[in-house]
């Protein structure tokens, strides 16, 4: 198969995926690392500061890469992150 | 507001006082028992299960155990039925958590106890009285609850509606202390047309979501209630709370909640108080009883008289709360009081301290198993009379 | 009433302020109460969470959602979540939930306890409410001990486990809990761990939607206490010990999902039968036997 071809498949420049925009409420995290370890795109880490409660809540390294899936959100025991869908308004 | 027609049965019937206990709570609006069988108590449910597929709503579920029935009565209240339970001794001392969540949550609910022979199995089909203070004081911590004591199958029917009707009015659990003989003597019950009797409806609240503070009292110190499914969203613990609900585990808030349950049904003792006085005016010795001991007690009155002792009775018809003043007035214008009961001294201690020690107060009690002797109470009266010289 | 006075100024103010940033969930959950009690990497949050959401998808009204729970880590659970909820005695949560149901059939009435409470103190309720096949879902979240009060071992701990009541190890065989509650008639029997979000929130979604007694045991980690003990890390230690160790399997007989201190775990759906749920038999029988003259039971 022609290299052309295969760097754009169907003849569009790249294949539509959902962006999801992520909410961190820092103050709430427990600092548990959930979040960051099962983030497919490997989204998150660490960070180095910490909250009021002496906590290190996630940091967003590569937002480009998020794709809403909504294993943040749904793994976060204290409620304190979630992701939504910026370009079509959809509501988180 | 009047009973429902649905579940009165109107006539005149020859029937026993568990029946009678049945009838009863289906006329005050009783449309859910969870039981679990022990003798002397079973006839009610059986009569129950029985009645409860032809009334509408009404439904009857034989539990796994006490524990289980004393429970899933509260959660049918909070889903907005009346609801009651049936036991006797054992069963009663299974239900104690539970009759102590139902003080704390102020979950309106009517327990039966249709007394035994005690303590442990006991005799399971002989009358006793020997569960008065455990109604009292059965469960862990402070609390108040209602206690009643019938003598007669037709005023077992006539109690049984009012102590739903105090149960709802106090927001409180309510112990029905029956015993083997009234549950299953027959005598003749007569039960009115539904529009004669008066029942009290639940006090659920007016106000709307987001305003109405589930344990926030009113001028009474009993708050209104509500019902799971309205749309309330409110959280109902045995921790120990504040008005909201929510767990509030600080010795202030204890306090509040503790001293509220413990007042509501002491400051408002004066109106719960309902005793039965015979020939008590000019009375040198005074008997108290109550349920079947005060049949007998009766007899024995009537001969100590003829013997020319000046003796007149008091009956009670709700044991809890003890109606302290009364018997220290009594204490103050007789010479001796006498206690006859089916036990070895329980609610003889109520009397004694409610004297203060003014009269001699003197028990008539056996261990139970049978009704006592006219003679057996007639020589405690005697021996009472000799007592104050 | 001086005595209302007094009870009027002991009327506790909110909870401490929280972040003004709101959760999507925020609305579900009793934002005075927050932060909650739970450990860091405790996995009841997680189950609370994914809970929220199958009532979002599930489209219940929340004013008919009622969650009983009993008392320990996981029963706390009811204080959190702002449908109407009661926390009531220790193993009794069930008959609570069989008499709000069987009084009112139109709440959906959910039981999320731990598995001390639901199975041992709780056994005898357990078995009798699923015989009956009464109508609510009962949601055990599983961490192997008696949390709440230190970490004693619990009738689930596993063998060999070093809890404080069995300080040189247990030797007493532990519960399964899917093949009990398939043998006791259940007719929705579930296993995920904290780590399945995707997988707990549709097993609820099913569970709650099914009629009958439905169970799902989830494991979750207990990193304060049964991590610690066995020196297993903290609770995202474990998440990636499920990731190895648990095996989702479709086919698998409840006889075969014993759980072994080191040995893989099976989870998964394992039971999913129809069988008349408490009150269609009883009202089907009193119609038969009964006929015009019974009407049928609504609550």
């Amino acid at each position: 198969m022609p290299v052309r071809q295969r760097e754009k498949p169907f003849g569009f420049p790249r294949p539509e995926a959902p962006h999801g925009e992520i909410v961190i409420l820092e103050e709430r995290c427990k600092g548990c690392g959930f979040c960051i370890e099962y983030c497919p795109h490997g989204v998150l880490v660490t960070a180095k500061k910490y909250n009021a409660k002496g906590y290190h809540p996630p940091e967003i390294v590569k937002a480009e890469l998020c794709v809403n899936c909504g294993f943040c959100r749904m793994i976060c025991p204290e409620f304190s992150i979630y992701a939504y869908e910026h370009r079509t308004g959809e509501k988180p | 507001m009047k009973a429902d027609p649905r579940g009165v049965l109107t006539g005149s019937h020859y029937i026993d006082g568990d029946f009678a206990c049945c009838e009863g709570a289906l006329a005050a609006g009783c449309r859910f028992i969870a039981g679990y069988p022990i003798t002397p108590s079973t006839e009610i449910v059986e009569r129950f299960a029985r009645r409860a597929p032809l009334v509408d709503g009404a439904l009857f579920i034989q539990m796994e155990d006490e524990l289980a029935a004393s429970i899933t009565i509260q959660g049918a209240v909070w889903a907005g039925k009346k609801a009651m339970t049936v036991t006797s001794g054992p069963g009663f001392s299974l239900m104690m958590e539970h009759i102590g969540l139902a003080a704390m949550t102020e979950t309106p609910c009517v327990f039966v106890d249709v007394q035994r022979g005690g303590p442990s199995t006991g005799l399971p089909t002989l009358p006793g009285q020997g569960d008065m203070m455990q109604a009292r004081w059965g469960s862990h911590g402070d609390y108040e609850i209602i206690a009643l004591s019938p003598n007669s199958p037709q005023e077992t029917f006539d109690l049984t509606i009012d102590a739903f009707n105090l149960s709802e009015q106090y927001r409180v659990p309510v112990m029905f202390m029956m015993d083997e003989c009234v549950g299953h003597m027959m005598e003749r019950v007569v039960i009115p047309a539904a529009d004669k009797i008066e029942i009290t409806p639940r006090r659920f609240t007016k106000l709307p979501p987001g305003e109405y503070l589930p344990f926030k009292p009113a001028e009474d110190l009993v708050p209104d209630m509500f019902k799971a499914g309205d749309g309330y969203r409110l959280h109902v613990t045995g921790l120990t709370h504040d008005f909201r609900g929510y767990p509030a585990m600080t010795p202030e808030v204890q306090e509040q909640l503790v001293h509220r349950l413990v007042n509501k049904i002491r400051l408002n003792a004066p109106k719960i108080w309902r005793y039965e006085e015979t020939g008590v005016e000019d009375a040198d010795v005074v008997v108290v009883t109550y349920g079947i001991t005060s049949r007998v007690a009766v007899e024995a009155i009537d001969v100590a008289r003829k013997k020319g002792i000046k003796v007149g009775m008091l009956r009670l018809v709700v044991v809890w709360p003890f109606p302290e003043p009364r018997i220290f007035e009594l204490a103050s214008r007789g010479k001796a009081m006498v206690v006859a009961e089916m036990n070895y001294g329980q609610v003889f201690y109520e009397v004694d301290r409610s004297a203060r020690g003014k009269v001699p107060v003197i028990l008539a009690g056996h261990g139970g198993g049978m009704v006592h002797n006219i003679e057996d109470i007639v020589n405690k009266i005697e021996e009472a009379h000799l007592c104050r010289s | 009433m001086s005595i209302l006075n007094e009870l009027q100024k002991a009327s506790l103010s909110p909870g401490p302020d929280f972040h003004p940033d709101k959760h999507p969930m925020d609305d579900f959950l009793r934002m005075d109460r927050m932060p909650h009690i739970w450990c860091p990497t405790c996995g009841i949050g997680v189950s609370v969470n994914c809970f929220a959401k199958a009532l979002e998808k599930c489209g219940t009204p929340l004013d008919e959602v009622v969650v009983v729970s009993g008392i320990g880590c996981t029963g706390r659970v009811a204080g959190y979540v702002k449908v109407d909820s009661f926390h009531t005695t220790h193993g009794r949560a069930i008959p609570f939930a069989t008499g709000l149901k069987l009084a009112n059939p139109k709440l959906k009435v959910v039981v999320i306890s731990g598995d001390g409470d639901i199975i041992a103190i709780g056994g005898n309720h357990f078995i009798n409410a699923a015989r009956r096949n009464i109508d609510i879902t009962v949601i055990c979240v599983n961490n192997f001990n008696y949390a709440m009060t230190g970490g004693q071992v619990a009738p689930t701990t596993p063998e060999g486990a070093i809890l404080s009541t069995s300080p040189f190890g247990n030797f007493e065989f532990p519960f399964n809990l899917p093949f009990l509650a398939e043998s006791v008639g259940a007719v929705y029997v579930a296993r995920w761990t904290s780590l399945h979000v995707y997988n707990q929130t549709n097993a609820m979604i099913e569970a709650m939607k099914k009629p009958g007694f439905s169970f799902i045991e989830i494991v979750a980690p207990c990193p304060t206490i049964f991590e610690r003990q066995q020196k297993m890390g903290d609770g995202l230690d474990r998440l990636r010990w499920y990731c190895e160790n648990s095996e989702i399997r479709t086919d698998a007989g409840t006889k075969e999902a014993d759980i072994r201190l080191h040995d893989k775990m099976i989870v998964g759906k394992f039971v999913d039968v129809e069988r008349p749920t408490y009150l269609d038999a009883m009202n089907t029988h009193y119609q038969e036997r009964l006929g015009p003259k019974y009407k049928v039971y609504e609550g």
